[in-house]
């Protein structure tokens, strides 16, 4: 009886413990950004025409102003599947040799003197704040007559940064809830009032591949690493049942 | 090999007397069950911490200045970077899975009891070692947490009373962590605690083999031994216990690997976000906490209302850990035996310390939401289940010495040999 | 005690195969660990291939580059210089350059792809120095018979225009040839073979 309430007890406690693993691990990640619940991102970092994409849009649209600087061309070639002549050619705007980091070419001094501060490094951003997040931010944008730029964002309120996407997007404005009391008006959701040269199925898309680009820059490691990984567990997987069987061997002599 | 083993016997005839004491003539109860492979678990962690270790070293730049991008020049630039700084990385969080359940086996199996006291106290010596170890090693990579989360630590010592503000100065070496701090937690990480670790953990285990191992049925094996002196529930270290714990490595290591190589961060747990935003004293990220495994005690430090009284409380909640082989008083040794009371508050006890953890680590708000709606005062239900959790903590270890001083413990028969199923 | 009898065959067996499959996993393990000391990415962009002009280089003239932290001469050798170059075989420790290091397409009498423009790695094979350029054939305080080279002023070494090293001085070896290769006529790419070459 008391053999079987052990085993009880102990199987109990295994699942108790095992049903607290599975909270930590469903409860949302501790990004930088607290406050998360921010829609999927739905990118696929492993979709190499999608990181060519995204990578296209980033020189065309961020590298102006903000630098990959841990990240090298030859590095975004490797990773993307290009050769080093399509990146010199399509990718290389900032005059950087292949082996080069991606650094932007505007000086700090003159950033600061014009946004008010200087646009940071997005090498990790990912790392940092989710793809989630980085989705959700390149989405909201709305033009705001108050802000310096003309532009503000629900995601990160009165961020010093322009949109330089707006010609694809279009043009959004916030529809605001009425202001109750003494505080400011907050706001409801946003509308594209002007549309862009893209549908906003083809935007999400756009943004999605710049999503998947900017995740790959945080861990290019990534696809590698999930490769060899698959080939690891197999090899330990043989190893241990050669292992057991070895141990069982000689554990025939214990009784 | 056996000329080779016969040439190293004629010149120091140590090494093989050695080598039978500790492996082929160590013997060890033949009714160890999974809770005793945590041992040789963190030995292997050991030695991959070490090795992933000297190689960081390798190409790490130990400067306030240089730290953050040589990290990076490791993940990116140099071959296979990723994989030893990942490999390093998980290992220090697996090494406090293992020590944690490790400590938890000798809890469970009263392996702190007599003639096993300083085996304990050893452990517990290696567990505050690699606390600091591991805490240095975070604030090594110059991230955001790695500097906000040495700020907050290294400020507790203010606390102490007299010399608090001068002993916050002396180990930061300035007035806020900076440059000196990081070199010399550079050389504390990278030198001086592994040769103390290494150093307590040869004494950990000289100090078992001159008493010999428990096991889960409390059994004192030497008590039965057959006429050439050999325990009769004892079985040679090598190579039964050598192969198992092989056997058992390989499983350890697929779940290593299937972390390193798939999840190395553990949605943020292994290796936080905040981490990935270079220091700045000027941005404190939105939740300061430590990593995972600091979880149960950073969350008594903020449960307690008053700063001092804090790190008091942290202090003892460890310290406490140290007098459990002179707080129980019973002389049963193992779980199986003990009385219902001590099953159950053991029980309590691995709960409340896994919810403490959760409150360290900010599950906890995500919870209340959950459970209470949006609109919950978190702090407020934060604070009272925390301090129940705080009482239930210390709770345990005065339950348990009174339990057993004042005999109200009712245990089982303890048999004369080992059983071999639970 | 037990009855059945240890099957030591059995037993050999496995031992045998699970230590290989276990060394094998520590070697292949081992790799990663070694090539981590190869050039990192830092390193192959720091020695990445050099272009440079040398289009206003004047006849008689040497210039020196950098290229993996090592200095590259380039001479514009003149005709005359050219010319002296097959006389002074004889005083030479190793005219056809079968010791010394230089690509194939550079093993020959002008140790060059074009006869006018002389690369080399600037370093002498003695100690290491940097020899000075002595360009101009006319008698020299340590040669009287100069018909123009390198002279490296630690130890005396000299060498001709071809970076060949006469006989008689410290210095073993002509001097290294690096890869290069002519990306038109006005620039040079050092690092890189031209294409199609061994």
């Amino acid at each position: 009886m008391h053999k079987s309430i052990q085993r009880t007890a102990a199987r109990t406690l295994t699942a108790l413990l095992l049903a607290l693993v599975v909270a930590f691990a469903a409860s949302p990640s501790a990004f930088a950004e607290e406050g998360g619940g921010y829609p999927e991102a739905n990118i696929n970092v492993h979709d190499q025409a999608s990181l060519q994409r995204g990578a296209r849009l980033f020189m065309n649209y961020c590298v102006g102003c903000h630098s990959l600087k841990y990240v090298r061309y030859s590095q975004m070639a490797e990773g993307l599947g290009l050769t080093e002549q399509q990146v010199m050619d399509n990718l290389d705007f900032t005059g950087a040799k292949f082996g080069e980091p991606i650094v932007s070419a505007m000086p700090e001094a003159d950033a600061e003197k014009w946004f008010g501060k200087v646009p940071p490094d997005l090498s990790l951003e990912v790392s940092a704040k989710g793809a989630d997040w980085v989705s959700a931010y390149l989405k909201s944008f709305y033009l705001d007559p108050a802000t310096n730029s003309g532009w503000n964002n629900t995601v990160f309120p009165n961020v010093a940064m322009p949109f330089p996407l707006w010609q694809l997007q279009g043009e959004q404005v916030a529809v605001m809830n009425p202001a109750e009391g003494g505080n400011p008006a907050t706001v409801k959701e946003l509308k594209l009032a002007h549309p862009g040269s893209m549908t906003p199925a083809q935007y999400d898309q756009a943004v999605r591949d710049l999503t998947a680009f900017l995740a790959w820059v945080s861990t290019p490691d990534e696809a590698v690493r999930s490769h060899i990984g698959a080939w690891v567990v197999l090899y330990l997987v043989l190893f241990t049942l050669f292992a057991l069987v070895l141990k069982k061997e000689y554990w025939k002599d214990v009784h | 090999m056996r000329e080779l083993m016969q040439w190293f016997e004629e010149r120091t005839p140590g090494l093989g007397a050695v080598y039978r004491k500790h492996m082929t003539e160590y013997y060890a109860p033949k009714n160890f069950n999974v809770m005793y492979y945590f041992g040789s678990f963190a030995l292997l962690v050991l030695v991959n911490q070490i090795v992933t270790g000297i190689f960081l070293t390798m190409f790490y730049t130990p400067t306030a200045a240089g730290a953050f991008d040589s990290v990076q020049y490791i993940m990116r630039d140099v071959h296979w970077g990723w994989l030893v700084r990942y490999m390093h990385e998980t290992g220090a969080s697996m090494f406090f899975i293992v020590v944690y359940l490790h400590m938890f086996r000798g809890l469970m199996y009263g392996s702190f009891k007599k003639p096993r006291e300083l085996v304990w106290l050893l452990g517990m010596f290696i567990f505050l070692a690699l606390m600091a170890e591991a805490f240095m090693g975070y604030v090594l990579p110059w991230g955001n947490m790695s500097f906000w989360g040495a700020k907050v630590i290294i400020t507790l010592f203010s606390a102490v009373p007299v010399i608090g503000e001068q002993l916050v100065t002396w180990i930061m070496g300035s007035f806020v962590p900076s440059d000196p701090t990081l070199n010399r937690f550079f050389a504390l990480h990278v030198v001086a605690l592994p040769l103390v670790l290494l150093l307590l953990v040869v004494l950990h285990l000289g100090a078992l083999h001159e008493v010999g191992s428990n096991n889960p049925d409390g059994v004192e094996i030497k008590k039965h031994k057959d006429p050439k002196g050999i325990p009769l529930d004892g079985i040679a270290f090598h190579p039964y216990y050598t192969l198992k714990d092989l056997a058992g490595v390989g499983v350890f290591l697929i779940i290593c690997a299937i972390i390193i190589f798939f999840e190395p961060t553990v949605g943020g747990f292994f290796l936080e976000h905040d981490n990935s935003i270079p220091a700045n004293d000027l941005v404190t990220p939105a939740t300061i906490k430590p990593v995972w495994y600091f979880s149960p005690f950073y969350a008594i430090l903020r449960m307690i209302p008053s700063k001092g009284w804090g790190v008091v409380f942290l202090a003892l909640s460890i310290i406490v850990l140290f007098l459990v082989p002179w707080l129980d008083r019973g002389k049963v040794k193992s779980i199986r035996y003990r009385g219902v009371g001590y099953k159950v508050a053991l029980t309590i006890f691995a709960i409340v310390f896994i919810l403490l953890a959760a409150i360290g680590a900010d599950l906890t708000p995500g919870w209340i939401v959950s459970i209470f709606g949006p609109n919950a005062d978190i702090t407020t239900i934060e604070n009272l289940f925390g301090r129940i959790l705080v009482v239930l903590y210390f709770g345990f270890f005065v339950f348990l010495w009174a339990y057993t001083f004042f005999g109200w413990e009712k245990t089982k028969p303890v048999p004369e040999r080992v059983t071999t199923h639970a | 005690m037990a009855d059945e009898s240890i099957n030591k065959g059995r037993r050999r067996f496995l031992t045998a195969s699970t230590a290989v499959i276990g060394g094998a996993g520590l070697i292949i393990t081992a790799i990663p660990f070694v090539e981590t000391w190869l050039p990192s990415a830092r390193a192959e962009s720091a020695g990445a291939p050099v272009t440079v002009a040398i289009g206003k280089i004047e006849p008689g003239q040497m210039v020196r580059y950098g290229w993996r932290s090592q200095p590259v001469f380039v001479v514009n050798r003149t005709p005359e210089q050219l010319q002296w170059l097959p006389k002074q075989d004889t005083r030479l420790r190793d005219p056809d350059s079968k010791e010394s290091d230089q690509p194939k397409y550079c093993q020959n009498a002008t140790r060059s792809i074009k006869p006018e423009w002389m690369v080399l790695i600037g370093i002498c094979t003695h100690l290491g120095c940097v020899p000075d350029y002595k360009g101009e054939v006319r008698p020299e305080p340590f040669d009287p018979n100069w018909k123009g080279g390198f002279y490296c002023p630690c130890h005396h070494s000299r060498y001709d225009l071809a970076a060949r090293v006469y006989q008689g001085v410290p210095a073993p070896l002509n001097m290294v040839v690096p890869p290069y290769h002519f990306v038109d006529d006005t620039h040079i790419q050092i690092g890189v073979d031209p294409k199609g070459a061994a």
